[in-house]
């Protein structure tokens, strides 16, 4: 299957998360975009991967989900921890860093 | 000369020591006892005593000719050379001692006399407050006295003259908390200072004319090397520089002779010797009475050489002394505080003493001054010794009686005022006759002298009259003490009854020095000072006068005798024969007694032509003072500092600020569009995260097109 198909669908993956990051007012959205985004990115890789046979690229992709997961976790606790703070899932009500 | 020996060589001890003791009692006096102070104090006065008898008796020693002793311990004031009418001049004025027979009569009066007031003290003192000060105090005169009769020029004389001055106010002023002693010792010292102007005039004018103010250069080791006034102005006379009656000895004259009456209470600078008697008993018995107000009729008898030369001012001190003394008595007849009646008798009987200079009889102004300071001073240690009796009471008119009662006081006052009025065969017998007979003796020249004589022996008639008055007020008649203090009356201690009886003795004996006069000689204590006051030898174009003859003698002798019992007889009928005599005679002539009371009113017409007008100089600068210089000065220039300050302020307001404000608002404007940057949403911070990915696509996508094309 020629690559650019695999290329295309983690760019249209990486736009639709991107653009969720920018826009989505629940900032649980936000995170899940993030995600979205990362898969691209690992989609991206591992096509590279096969187009190429070199291995090295699976092997990043790998490490990618390891950090994928850490960064999901930590970003939920700091959702929670604001949440109980401020009651308030919204990125926009979370302004405290405001100049 | 031979060598002097030890008490000539050390005259400079007779000073010393009572400067020594009263630096003892400033410095270390309140921690000292009684007993100390007394041993110091008294002790001390005693051998300046001793010295200064051995002294004496050293010279006496000696012939006649050649009784002076002169020694300079440190030339003081070395100016250098110094124009004078003579020709330049190296003018020095030492500290040096001067011993001849002039100041041996002085020292030893001042010493005994001195000495004996000080065991008085002892006792009259014992109950007071401030004890050390006032021996203190006491000795810091003597000092100051015994310099003044031992200097050897007119300088160290005038030092010795101001702290006289300067004892005599402290000492008036001693119980200071009293306003009255308080002012009294102001009056004294300004008055004192006036004359001393007179005086200092006097000295400079000495020391223009003979380029030196030492007496005379007799009795030095080298007389060459030093010259003296005596023997400068013998020099000028004999040269023919200056004639007898010369106006720079006029002048001279005059001048000491204001310094004097300053000091010896003359008129018109008396005023402050009544008042002086606030100061304690032993005070006015030896500053007011025998030392320091004869230390003026001192001063002209040491410069009787220059007096001798000038006839002009010697008739002002002869008019001056006489019109003092009578002044005085007859303000004396109607004084009723015992201190009072004494002061004025002082006043004239110093008239007296310088109605003698000035009639040319100095050693019997002389005479006179030693025999008053005997009998002046046992006057008033016997009236303290009266008022320490009645506890302080002062006015004659509450006494009366006491002869009974306190007989070792009222037995020595009796000599005293038999000498002082002048009872034959008593020391001021002697010496008031000697006075009399002299001033009698010139007027056969002049007849202006028989007006003198009159005045001299009226007031003998009054002396004898207020005197008597006194006695017969304090000590005869019946008692007029008041109850309170009747049960209370006691005898003094001894240490002050037996100076009493010593005074007496010498004032019965020191007049019988001039016994030979009754057989027509000279009287030997003449004799004994004519070295000291022979003066210059001089063509004065007046006949010579002998001595009077022995009849003449005995009849003045009997008229001054005639008056004194006239005197005596007055005072015994108007207040020991009927007691209210003198009331009603003072009422039948009220406006004669008020002007006498009111001491002519002469208080009141100094203050109103001088002391008010000073004090009214000074509210006119104190004026000047709070409103010229307070107002322009002071509060001027606070308002203009005021001023400056607003444009100060506004300054600091508008433009120091402004920069400072200017350079803390521009960072924060520059920043403005920086803030907008942080808003805080992850949202906004994710778009810029997303165009600068895409940025960087931008500039390096190149890459990725090449690497794209490779993949098909």
């Amino acid at each position: 299957m020629p690559i650019g198909h695999y290329l295309f669908l983690s760019l249209a993956l990486f736009l639709i998360g991107a653009i969720g990051v920018i826009t989505r007012r629940n900032v649980l959205i936000v995170l899940m975009s993030i995600e979205l985004i990362l898969n691209a990115v690992n989609i991206n890789l591992v096509a590279f991967s096969r187009y190429f046979g070199d291995v090295a690229g699976q092997v990043f992709a790998l490490f990618i989900i390891a950090a994928a997961v850490a960064e999901a976790a930590v970003g939920l606790g700091i959702i929670i921890a604001f949440f109980r703070n401020r009651e308030t899932v919204l990125a926009d009500e979370m302004d405290l860093l405001k100049w | 000369m031979n060598a002097p020996g030890y008490f000539l060589s050390h005259l400079w001890f007779i000073p010393l020591f009572p400067l020594i003791s009263s630096a003892v009692m400033f410095f270390f006096g309140r921690r000292l006892s009684k007993e100390a102070v007394n041993l110091f104090c008294v002790g001390t006065v005693f051998l300046s005593f001793l010295h200064a008898l051995g002294a004496v008796l050293k010279l006496l020693a000696l012939p006649a000719s050649q009784r002076v002793y002169q020694q300079i311990l440190f030339p003081w004031v070395t100016p250098g050379a110094m124009p004078t009418a003579t020709g330049m001049v190296n003018f020095v004025a030492d500290w040096g001692y001067l011993l001849d027979p002039l100041s041996c009569v002085m020292v030893i009066v001042v010493t005994f006399v001195g000495f004996l007031i000080h065991v008085y003290s002892i006792g009259y003192m014992a109950h007071e407050g401030g004890y050390y000060r006032f021996f203190g105090y006491l000795n810091l005169f003597m000092f100051s006295m015994l310099t003044l009769v031992l200097a050897n020029n007119l300088l160290l004389l005038f030092v010795g003259w101001e702290g006289v001055g300067l004892c005599s106010y402290l000492l008036i002023g001693f119980y200071f908390l009293k306003k009255f002693a308080a002012d009294a010792g102001k009056k004294a010292f300004i008055v004192n200072r006036i004359g001393d102007a007179g005086f200092l005039l006097g000295l400079l004018l000495v020391a223009a004319t003979f380029g030196t103010v030492r007496f005379t250069s007799q009795g030095l080791p080298d007389p060459a090397a030093f010259s003296g006034i005596l023997q400068t102005l013998a020099n000028m006379v004999a040269q023919h520089q200056v004639a007898y009656g010369a106006s720079v000895f006029t002048a001279i004259a005059l001048l000491l002779f204001v310094g004097a009456a300053g000091n010896s209470a003359q008129i018109p600078f008396y005023v402050w010797l009544p008042d002086a008697m606030e100061g304690p008993i032993p005070v006015s018995a030896l500053i007011h009475g025998a030392t320091m107000v004869v230390a003026g009729v001192y001063m002209v008898a040491r410069m009787s050489a220059i007096y001798q030369l000038a006839p002009v001012a010697m008739d002002v001190v002869a008019v001056v002394g006489a019109a003092t003394a009578i002044f005085a008595a007859t303000l004396a007849v109607v004084q009723t505080d015992i201190k009072k009646v004494l002061a004025y008798s002082t006043i004239s009987q110093l008239g007296y003493m310088f109605l003698a200079l000035g009639v040319g009889a100095f050693a019997a102004g002389v005479f006179h001054l030693m025999t008053h300071a005997f009998f002046k001073a046992l006057l008033f240690l016997g009236a303290g010794s009266v008022i320490h009796s009645l506890s302080g009471e002062q006015d004659i008119r509450k006494m009366g009686g006491l002869r009974y009662t306190i007989p070792a006081t009222s037995v020595p006052f009796l000599f005293a005022t038999l000498a002082i009025t002048g009872v034959p065969g008593l020391s001021g017998f002697f010496s008031k006759n000697e006075i009399l007979g002299h001033i009698f003796n010139r007027h056969q020249m002049m007849d202006r002298y028989l007006v003198l004589w009159v005045v001299g022996i009226f007031t003998a008639g009054l002396t004898a009259f207020y005197m008597f008055r006194l006695l017969f007020e304090t000590f005869y008649g019946m008692s007029r003490v008041s109850i309170a203090l009747e049960g209370h009356i006691h005898e003094s201690p001894k240490t002050m009854t037996v100076p009493l009886m010593i005074l007496a003795f010498f004032s019965i004996v020191s007049g019988w020095l001039a016994l030979p006069i009754l057989w027509g000689e000279e009287s030997p204590f003449e004799r004994f000072l004519e070295p000291s006051l022979r003066g210059v030898e001089v063509d004065t174009g007046e006949i010579a006068f002998g001595r009077h003859t022995l009849l003449a003698e005995y009849s003045l002798m009997a008229a001054s005798v005639a008056l004194v019992a006239v005197g005596w007889w007055l005072a015994y009928k108007l207040y020991l024969d009927s007691p209210k005599l003198h009331t009603k005679l003072a009422e039948s002539w009220p406006r004669l007694h008020n002007l006498l009371i009111h001491k002519y009113y002469v208080d009141e017409i100094y203050d109103a032509l001088f002391v008010n007008r000073i004090k009214d100089l000074s509210t006119a600068l104190g004026f000047f003072d709070s409103k010229v210089v307070d107002g322009l000065g002071v509060d001027g220039a606070g308002w203009l500092v005021r001023r400056f300050s607003r444009i100060s302020i506004w300054w600091d307001k508008w433009v120091v600020d402004a920069v400072v404000n200017l350079l803390g608002r521009f960072p924060k404007f520059l920043s403005m569009p920086m803030r907008m940057f942080q808003t805080g949403v992850f949202s906004t911070y994710a778009v810029f995260i997303l165009i600068g990915l895409a940025v960087l696509l931008g500039y390096y996508g190149h890459h990725v097109q090449i690497f794209v094309r490779t993949l098909h």
